[in-house]
C-alpha cells in the first residue's frame, strides 16, 4: 500500500488511536496541512476502548514527508498510538454507496452485474437503484467504472479502514506494526528555506 | 473550600514554582487579574505590548531553565503573543501562556474581542487548551506545565473564558495531589541500550570525529557529560548557533560553530570528518545547507529526545532517542579513552588557514569591533542576548562565551524584536548577573516599547545597538544574492536613540569611532541602571564567512581574508 504514484507522491496508510475530545481532528488536520500532506481518505469511529477513537488515514504527499508523518502524529498529546501500516499484513475495506440510473430497460443488467460482484441493492427508485459496495479500493473503482455506462448519479465512499491480520496459529502473534520505520524514511532534500 | 477560577489559577502557578509573570490585562482576563494582586509571591511585570510579554517569558525561561509564564487578554492581546509562541516553539523553550477568553455563552458568536486563539496557535504551540469548566482548571494547569517542561520543551497555551475565571466551585485541595496522566504523552528519557552501544562503537572506530552540540545540550544541562565525552575521546566540538555556550569556547577542543555564517573551520571540520556525533541538534538547514552534499564523508550519530527529528533532514547510521544528558551518561562509560592527534592537528591547521574571526584592518567602527570589545571587557562572563540580522551573527561569532547557557538568541524563528524583551526576561531571571543585548536598529524598533518596562523595573540591562541605519542582513542578501538590487533596506528615519533612551529615563551613550569604544563600555558597566549605547557602525559591511542558502562548503565565501 506504500505506493509511489505517477505524480511522484507517495501514499501511506496510518492507523491512529486518539482521545475522543473536541478539537482532536482539528489538531491532526492542522498537522497534515502544515507538513504539506493531503488526506486522501479518513475514517473515524469508536474503538474498543472507552474514550478512544480509531482513525484510518490514507496520507498522500512527498515521499520523505509522508514516510515521517507517523512520528509527527505521535507527538500530538491526544494521539495515544499511531502506526504506519503501509508495509504490514493488513486487511482493509472500504464501503461505497452508488446511485445508478436504472430504467425499465437497463435495470435487469444493472442487477445482474451487481449480483456478479456480490454487491447488494439497498434502495430502489423509479429511475435509479442504490447499491452498497464493500471491498478494496480496486473493487469499488471497477464497479463504479462498470456502472458508468448506465449513468452514475452519486457516489459516497467511507474511506479505507484497516486492521492488522490476526495470527494464523493460536497463541501466535498478530501481524506486528513495523517497529522502526527507518526503512520507509527518506530524508528531505532541498531544504533551503531561503529566509533571512 | 469555595474558590474562584482565578484563585485556582494563582494557586496552581504558585505550586508550579512560578515567580514571575509577564503580562498585560484586558477585559477577558480581568477576573484573574483581580485575584493576582493578592498573591505577592507571584511577581507581575506589566509590559507595554504582549509580544514583549511572551518574548520576555522566553528570555526568562532560557536563562533560568524554568517555565516562563505570560498572560494576555482575549482577541488582540492573545494574537500579540503569537510571534513569541512561534519563537519558543522553534527553539524548544518551555512557556505557559494564559489568555482570557470571552464568556462561554459568547464563544462562537463573534463577540467583542473574541478570537479562536486555540485554533490560531495550533501550529505554534506544543499543546493548547480551552478550559470550559472551572473544575478542570487545576488539572489543566498542572498538565500544561508538565507538557511545557518535559520531553522536548515547548510553549503551551491555556485559554480561559472570563466566566470560568470568575466561577466559584467547592475545591478539594486533594486535587493538587492527583498525578498527571496522559496516555498519549510518554517522552523518552533513557536511550535504548543497543542504540547507545552502536553509537559507542562508531565513536571508538572513528579517526576523524566531530561533536556537533545543539540546543539540546543546554536544555538538558548536559555540559559536564558533553565535556567528559569530548575530553575522554579527544573529539573536537562544534556547536550550532543555539548550542553556543554548551561548551566553553576557550577550551582547546572548541572549534566554533558551522553553517551559513559560522566559522569556516567549523564547517570544514564537519565536511572532512568521518563521524559526526550530533548531540541535541536537528540538522537545521542553516547548518546543513544542501542536505545531499552535507558531510558526505561522515557517518552520523544523532542523539535527540524527539523521535520525529531522527532521519527527518539527514538520514543517520546511529540514532539514539532519549534525553541528551541521560544518553550521554549511558554512552560515556562505553567510549574508550583515546586521542586523535593527527585529526586534532588538522583542525588546528584549519583554524590557522581560515581565521574566520579575524577582523579586517580599518579605521571604521565595525560591528565586529563592538562585540569583541564587549567580550573582552566582560571577559566572556556576561549573559548575552541578540536580535536577528548581521549584529546577531557578529555577536555569535565574536563574543567568546565562557559560561554554560549564557547566549540567548532566536535561532529557529529568527524573530527580530527579540533583543529587548528577552534581555529583560534574562535580567529578571538573574538580577545579579551582567546582561548585554546586541540589538539591530531595525529589530529594536519592533519592541522598544519595553524600554518603559525596563526603566520602570530598573533592570540594569546594557543595550548595545549596532546601528547601521538599515536592515543590514537584507542589504547583504540584496548585495550578494539579488544582484545589488537594493530596495526597502535602509532606514533613513531612525530616531536619535540617545534622546530616545533619555525620554525613557534611561542612560544613553553614542559611540561613533573605535577610540571611544572602551570608555563607553566602561561607563555603561559602571552605571547601576539600564544603558542604551548607540554604536554608529560602518554600514557597508557584510557578514563573513557565508555559505549561501541551499549551498555547501564548496560555496563558502571568506571575504574577510
Ligand atoms: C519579524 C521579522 N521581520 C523580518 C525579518 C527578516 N529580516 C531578517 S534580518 C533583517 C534585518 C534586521 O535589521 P537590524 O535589526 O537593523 O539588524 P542588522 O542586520 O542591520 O544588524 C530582516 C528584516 C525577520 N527576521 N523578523
Ligand atoms: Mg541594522
Amino acid at each position: 500500500m506504500a505506493d509511489i504514484q505517477a505524480n511522484g507522491l507517495a501514499r501511506r496508510t496510518l492507523v491512529a488511536l486518539v482521545e475522543n475530545k473536541p478539537g482532536v481532528l482539528a489538531r491532526i488536520a492542522s498537522l497534515f496541512r502544515r507538513r504539506g500532506i493531503n488526506i486522501a481518505s479518513l475514517a473515524v469511529g469508536a474503538s474498543e476502548q472507552k474514550d478512544l477513537s480509531r482513525m484510518t488515514f490514507v496520507a498522500e504527499g512527498d515521499p520523505s514527508t509522508v514516510g515521517h508523518i507517523a512520528k509527527h502524529l505521535e507527538k500530538l498529546i491526544e494521539v495515544v498510538d499511531v502506526a504506519d501500516i503501509s508495509d504490514n499484513n493488513v486487511v482493509w475495506r472500504e464501503l461505497a454507496m452508488v446511485r445508478v440510473r436504472a430504467t425499465q430497460d437497463s435495470r435487469p443488467r444493472v442487477i445482474q452485474l451487481a449480483n456478479i460482484f456480490r454487491v447488494s441493492i439497498v434502495d430502489v427508485g423509479a429511475e435509479t437503484v442504490t447499491m452498497e459496495i464493500t471491498g478494496d479500493t480496486d473493487k469499488i473503482d471497477s464497479m463504479i467504472t462498470l456502472m458508468e455506462e448506465f449513468g452514475v448519479e452519486q457516489v459516497m465512499r467511507t474511506g479505507r479502514v484497516a486492521m492488522l491480520r490476526s495470527a494464523l496459529s493460536p497463541g501466535g502473534e498478530d501481524g506486528a506494526y513495523s517497529k522502526t520505520l527507518a526503512g520507509n524514511i527518506i530524508a528531505r532534500e532541498g531544504l533551503e528555506s531561503g529566509s533571512v | 473550600m469555595i474558590k474562584t477560577g482565578g484563585q485556582i489559577v494563582c494557586d496552581a502557578l504558585v505550586r508550579e514554582g512560578v515567580k514571575v509573570i509577564f503580562g498585560l490585562p484586558g477585559g477577558a482576563i480581568l477576573p484573574l487579574y483581580s485575584t493576582l494582586g493578592s498573591y505577592p509571591e507571584l511577581r507581575h511585570v506589566l509590559v507595554r505590548h504582549e509580544e514583549g510579554a511572551c518574548l520576555a517569558a522566553d528570555g526568562y525561561a532560557r536563562a533560568s531553565g524554568d517555565v516562563g509564564v505570560c498572560m494576555a487578554t482575549s482577541g488582540p492581546g492573545a494574537t500579540n503573543l503569537i510571534t513569541g509562541l512561534a519563537t519558543a516553539m522553534m527553539d524548544s523553550v518551555p512557556l505557559v501562556a494564559i489568555t482570557g477568553q470571552v464568556g462561554r455563552a459568547a464563544i462562537g458568536s463573534d463577540a467583542f474581542q473574541e478570537t479562536d486563539i486555540t485554533g490560531a496557535t495550533l501550529p505554534v504551540t506544543k499543546h493548547n487548551y480551552l478550559v470550559m469548566d472551572t473544575r478542570d482548571l487545576a488539572a489543566t494547569i498542572k498538565e500544561a506545565f508538565h507538557i511545557a517542561r518535559t520531553g522536548r520543551p515547548g510553549p503551551v497555551l491555556i485559554d480561559i473564558p472570563r466566566d470560568v475565571q470568575a466561577g466559584e466551585i467547592k475545591f478539594d485541595e486533594a486535587e493538587w495531589d492527583k498525578p498527571v496522566s496522559l496516555r498519549g504523552y510518554n517522552p523518552p528519557t533513557v536511550g535504548d541500550v543497543d542504540d547507545v552501544a552502536a553509537a559507542a562503537k562508531l565513536i571508538n572506530e572513528a579517526e576523524k570525529p566531530v561533536i556537533l552540540a545543539g540546543h539540546g545540550v543546554i536544555i538538558s544541562r548536559a555540559y559536564e557529560e558533553l565535556r567528559e565525552l569530548a575530553e575522554n575521546a579527544q573529539i573536537p566540538v562544534v556547536t550550532t548557533m543555539l548550542g553556543i555556550s554548551a561548551f566553553p569556547e576557550d577550551h582547546v577542543l572548541s572549534a566554533g560553530f558551522p553553517g551559513m555564517h559560522g566559522m569556516a573551520y567549523a564547517s570544514l571540520a564537519l565536511d572532512q570528518a568521518d563521524l559526526i556525533v550530533n548531540i541535541g541538534a536537528r540538522f537545521d538547514d542553516r547548518i546543513t545547507g544542501d542536505t545531499k552534499r552535507f558531510a558526505t564523508n561522515a557517518k552520523k550519530i544523532h542523539i535527540d529526545i524527539d523521535p520525529a527529528e531522527i532521519h527527518k533532514n539527514i538520514k543517520v547510521e546511529a540514532p539514539v532517542t532519549g534525553d541528551v544528558r541521560h544518553v550521554l551518561g549511558q554512552l560515556n562509560p562505553l567510549v574508550a579513552n583515546t586521542t586523535h592527534p593527527v585529526w586534532i592537528q588538522h583542525i588546528e591547521q584549519l583554524k590557522a588557514d581560515h581565521p574566520s574571526l579575524r577582523i579586517r584592518e580599518t579605521d571604521e567602527l565595525l560591528g565586529q569591533h563592538v562585540v569583541k570589545a564587549i567580550s573582552d571587557a566582560t571577559k566572556g562572563d556576561a549573559l548575552v542576548v541578540s536580535g536577528v540580522g548581521q549584529h546577531q551573527m557578529w555577536a555569535a561569532q565574536h563574543y567568546q562565551f565562557k559560561n554554560a547557557n549564557s547566549w540567548f538568541s532566536s535561532g529557529g524563528a529568527g524573530t527580530m524584536g527579540y533583543e529587548v524583551p528577552a534581555a529583560m526576561g534574562a535580567q529578571i531571571a538573574h538580577p545579579e548577573k551582567e546582561v548585554w543585548t546586541f540589538a539591530g536598529d531595525g529589530g529594536i524598533q519592533m519592541t522598544l516599547s519595553e524600554f518603559a518596562t525596563i526603566a520602570e523595573n530598573n533592570l540594569p540591562v546594557k543595550i548595545a545597538i549596532l546601528n547601521n541605519d538599515m536592515l543590514g542582513m537584507i542589504t547583504q542578501w540584496q548585495d550578494m544574492v539579488f544582484d545589488k538590487n537594493f530596495y526597502a533596506n535602509s532606514y533613513t528615519g531612525n530616531p536619535d536613540f540617545v534622546k530616545l533612551a533619555d525620554a525613557y529615563g534611561i542612560k544613553g551613550i553614542r559611540v561613533t569611532n573605535q577610540d571611544a569604544l572602551e570608555g563607553a563600555i566602561l561607563e555603561a558597566r559602571a552605571h547601576p541602571g539600564p544603558v542604551v549605547i548607540d554604536f554608529v557602525i560602518y554600514a557597508d559591511e557584510n557578514v563573513y564567512p557565508m555559505i549561501p542558502s541551499g549551498q555547501s562548503v564548496e560555496q563558502l565565501i571568506e571575504e574577510n581574508l
